[in-house]
């Protein structure tokens, strides 16, 4: 019953959003505001649709509907209700339900802003909106229905389909097979959702900049309309992706972060498109420049969002994160087809009015350094889509896949990250315009020094790794150089206004959120980079087996082998939990558990690391192998992760910064330019 | 003693020296035929389990691959070296096994396309950056013949901020 509600929800979905592409597309060709209207009415229907559709696989997760063919491969009756519930993305027809249904919301909540002011967008807006979710929704009923069931003819023969067969009667297994182990983690609750979330709410800046090349509206008003969408889709975004590492470092028991996986590339290329386009906007928005470029990235943007899905969904490439793999690839492929081509056609189509308004006078001005910045993103970008996509290049042609991994991306992208983050300690001492080097090298020297007193004092600490030295030196130039952007405006500013310090960076930073919550998101970068470096750089580890007793010597840690139990769960899993205490320097500093599940329903193991976690760094303890009938050995391998913690630190520092730079504020109404000869900051509007 | 028996006295001490040094530590060779994890692994690092796609081969927790670490082991009991170990791997069971694929044919593309479409990139930056120097401006005035130069005042990045400050607050941002 629940299942039929939920289908039959789902068609009237699909019905309502493919009204609303062919409302507002008569809206357009008749300029009729009632067709416009009834369009924006059936994009706002759909959300509660998905929503009704959404809630239905959601009851049919936590009741043990095993019938219902997801229910049965997602669930079982172990696991517990945060699992059941999450579950609705465990699995392919839920995710993409999930999917659509975040859409709906996003280009729903777009519909509901005030459009007075931008009226000729909105049936563009609409219509990109709604090709997009029907695309979904089709997919999900004609590819991925979630609501199929298990059926047995009247000759026993076991069928799936939505509808009984003539004489057929409901297959109702005793149980399901369980969510894939590697999803069983609180991680699963958050994670996911926010890579959606930024996955689908980059669809939005590009439905306006379609609009804006339909129209012909090239001017800056779809980046000032979107600028806050954009961010938070970046917040989203990034989120995703700091959670993700985080998930993979406790749960895939490789010791690390990432793997550069093809889903987690998936995942960060629209990221790399999505960071350019955030800097590059503000060069168009200040100067009048690139609008071109502003639209190819947030193409490639929505390109690569419905590129990480089809990777991600269609199981062209294997990954430690594939859960879900179906024949809707082709489709995915055709649909990336159709958007691009229609997308570069807008683009030719409206090349001559996209041109620059204003000129860039100086290698050292700002929007020069954010165009060096873009080509490193962009760098990036072809490293990581070359890399992910070779494999399946490499088959084509040669029949033979080959791997790509961590060592061809590090090596690739290493100095593009390098010379990134110079680049983020220079650009916010340039100006808008035009900036010399002797300005430049005025505001840089001070920091430039007390970075070199970092490289100094690690170099007396013993680090001799030139390359850790170099990025110990940009990591403690963007620092100082942050700080120290901080520090003068609010002295400028207690200058001006007398205020305390502490009120004084309060309303800074109130009165230019975007600039200072950039600011906070460098810092943020920074911390990150430097969990990276340690990581990267210093990680050491080693591996043996040792008996009750034993001990394995890793740097100034002891691991010393105390005893292994060996239980079953009373959630479907037998337990292999190792206790080992841990020593530095001859102290005991506590006691691990790293441990091995095996999940009965999959038959599939999980290494559960034990992790001790310091500022300074983590000591990581897997349990690798062991002799169950003598217990003489377990075989342990041990890693230790310097400066680690500050990559998570850094992650939470880094959406500090995001919220602040989102958090809304009046949007300031277009100053016109006006600069002069011996004006220091020549700027088209607000003061970044 | 003359200085050619000296030398030659040297030579010997030398010799002796050296067949001592290869006899100490010829037993600790043979003490240890067993090369560690740690040696097992750090070849096992630099390649991928040929059955689970995009594992390492270090980390992959089947029977199979535990097999194939073994089998590591084996080789490198033999004296075969890391690189000899990864050429078996690939001969047996393709390049695949390999982190990263071997500079030949084909796979030449993967080395040579990103710099060449970096290098490419860079000389766009370049000839936009020129190309935008070379045309007129068209923003109040400014122009490239005339680019705005920076303040006279002391500090120009302080006068700046109090320049925009006060800009906001008279816009009431």
């Amino acid at each position: 019953m629940l299942a039929n509600i939920g289908f039959g929800v789902l068609v009237v979905s699909f019905i309502t959003s493919l009204y609303g592409i062919i409302a507002s597309v008569i809206g357009v060709r008749k300029n009729s505001l009632a067709w416009v209207e009834s369009a924006r009415k059936a994009m706002q229907i759909t959300f509660p649709l998905i929503s009704i559709v959404a809630l239905a696989i959601i009851l049919l997760l936590v009741t043990g509907q095993y019938q219902v063919q997801y229910v049965y491969n997602v669930t079982s009756s172990t696991m517990p209700l945060y699992l059941k519930i999450t579950a609705l993305w465990g699995g392919q027809a839920g995710s993409l339900v999930f999917w659509a249904w975040l859409m709906s919301a996003f280009t729903t909540a777009v519909t509901l802003r005030k459009w007075e002011r931008d009226r000729e967008f909105l049936p563009w807006v609409i219509l990109v909106g709604l090709v997009t979710l029907t695309f979904f929704l089709a997919l999900i009923i004609f590819f991925e229905n979630p609501f199929v069931r298990f059926w047995v003819t009247a000759s026993g023969n076991q069928v799936i389909s939505m509808f009984p067969p003539a004489g057929a009667s409901p297959l109702i297994p005793a149980d399901g097979r369980g969510l894939n182990p590697l999803l069983r983690h609180p991680g699963m609750i958050i994670h996911p959702p926010m890579l959606y979330l930024g996955f689908v709410s980059f669809v939005i800046p590009y439905a306006f900049a379609v609009a804006a090349l339909i129209t012909g509206r090239t001017d800056d008003r779809w980046i000032r309309i979107t600028r806050r969408w954009t961010l938070v889709a970046w917040l989203f975004l990034s989120l995703g992706l700091v959670l993700g590492s985080r998930w993979a470092y406790d749960v895939l028991g490789w010791g690390g972060y990432w793997a550069w996986d093809p889903v987690e590339n998936a995942a960060f290329m629209p990221w790399l498109t999505g960071t350019a386009f955030l800097h590059s906007v503000m060069i168009q928005e200040k100067r009048g420049l690139f609008k071109r470029w502003n639209m190819i990235l947030i193409i490639l943007t929505y390109a690569l969002v419905i590129f990480g899905t089809f990777l991600t969904r269609s199981g062209v490439l294997s990954s430690v994160h594939s859960f879900a793999q179906s024949a809707i690839g082709p489709m995915f492929f055709g649909f990336i087809a159709l958007t691009m081509i229609f997308s570069v056609w807008l683009l030719v189509w409206r090349w001559q009015i996209l041109h620059a308004e204003g000129t860039m006078h100086s290698i050292l001005s700002r929007e020069a350094l954010f165009l060096l910045n873009n080509l490193l993103f962009m760098g990036i970008l072809v490293v990581v889509f070359w890399g992910t996509v070779f494999p399946l290049i490499s088959e084509l042609f040669t029949g033979q896949k080959v791997t790509v991994g961590p060592a061809f991306y590090e090596r690739s992208t290493g100095p593009l990250f390098a010379a990134l983050l110079l680049l983020m300690g220079i650009a916010p001492l340039s100006a808008w315009g035009h900036s010399t080097v002797k300005t430049l090298g005025k505001a840089l020297w001070k920091p430039a020094l007390a970075a070199l007193a970092v490289v100094v004092a690690a170099f007396a600490g013993g680090i001799r790794n030139v390359w850790a030295l170099l990025g110990f030196l940009l990591v403690g130039l963007v620092i100082f150089i942050t700080l120290f952007e901080y520090f003068r405006g609010v002295t400028a500013r207690r200058r001006r206004t007398g205020e305390g310090w502490l009120t004084a960076l309060f309303n800074l930073m109130a009165r230019n959120r975007r600039r200072y919550g950039g600011y906070i998101i460098h810092l943020g970068v920074v911390l990150m980079a430097l969990g990276i470096i340690g990581i990267e750089m210093f990680q050491t580890e080693t591996q043996g087996t040792i008996p009750p007793g034993g001990s394995l010597r890793l740097g100034r840690y002891e691991v010393t082998f105390t005893r292994l139990d060996i239980f079953d769960a009373n959630d479907g899993r037998n337990v292999a939990r190792a206790t080992v205490l841990v020593n530095k320097d001859g102290r005991t500093v506590g006691e691990l558990h790293p441990r091995r599940d095996l999940y009965f329903d999959s038959m599939q193991p999980m290494t559960i690391p034990g992790v001790r976690s310091t500022i300074e760094d983590d000591l990581y303890v897997l349990l690798v192998d062991w002799e169950p009938i003598s217990s003489t050995g377990v075989t342990f391998k041990v890693y230790h992760n310097p400066l680690i913690n500050w990559l998570w630190i850094g992650g939470f520092v880094f959406i500090l910064g995001m919220l602040v730079a989102a958090w809304p504020d009046k949007d300031p109404q277009p100053v016109p330019v006006a600069v002069r000869r011996g004006q220091a900051v020549p700027s088209r509007s607000g003061g970044d | 003693m003359d200085r050619k028996t000296g030398k030659f006295q040297w030579l010997a001490l030398l010799g002796v020296l050296a067949g001592f040094l290869v006899f100490a530590v010829s037993p600790v060779n043979a003490q240890q035929p067993t090369p560690s994890d740690d040696d097992v692994n750090r070849v096992a690092r630099q390649m991928y389990c040929p059955v689970c796609e995009n594992i390492p081969l270090d980390v992959c927790p089947t029977q199979a691959c535990a097999q194939w670490r073994e089998l590591i082991r084996l080789k490198l009991s033999e004296g075969l070296t890391d690189e000899e170990i990864r050429q078996y791997f690939a001969e047996q069971y393709g390049d695949r096994v390999l982190d990263v694929p071997p500079a030949r044919g084909l796979n030449w593309l993967v080395y040579v396309l990103p710099p060449v479409f970096i290098l490419g990139g860079v000389w766009l930056v370049v000839r936009v950056f020129r190309s935008m120097q070379r045309s007129p401006a068209t923003i109040g005035g400014d122009s490239a013949e005339s680019p705005p130069t920076p303040s006279a005042a002391d500090d120009p990045y302080l006068a700046r901020i109090e320049e925009e400050l006060r800009r906001r607050e008279r816009e009431g941002i």
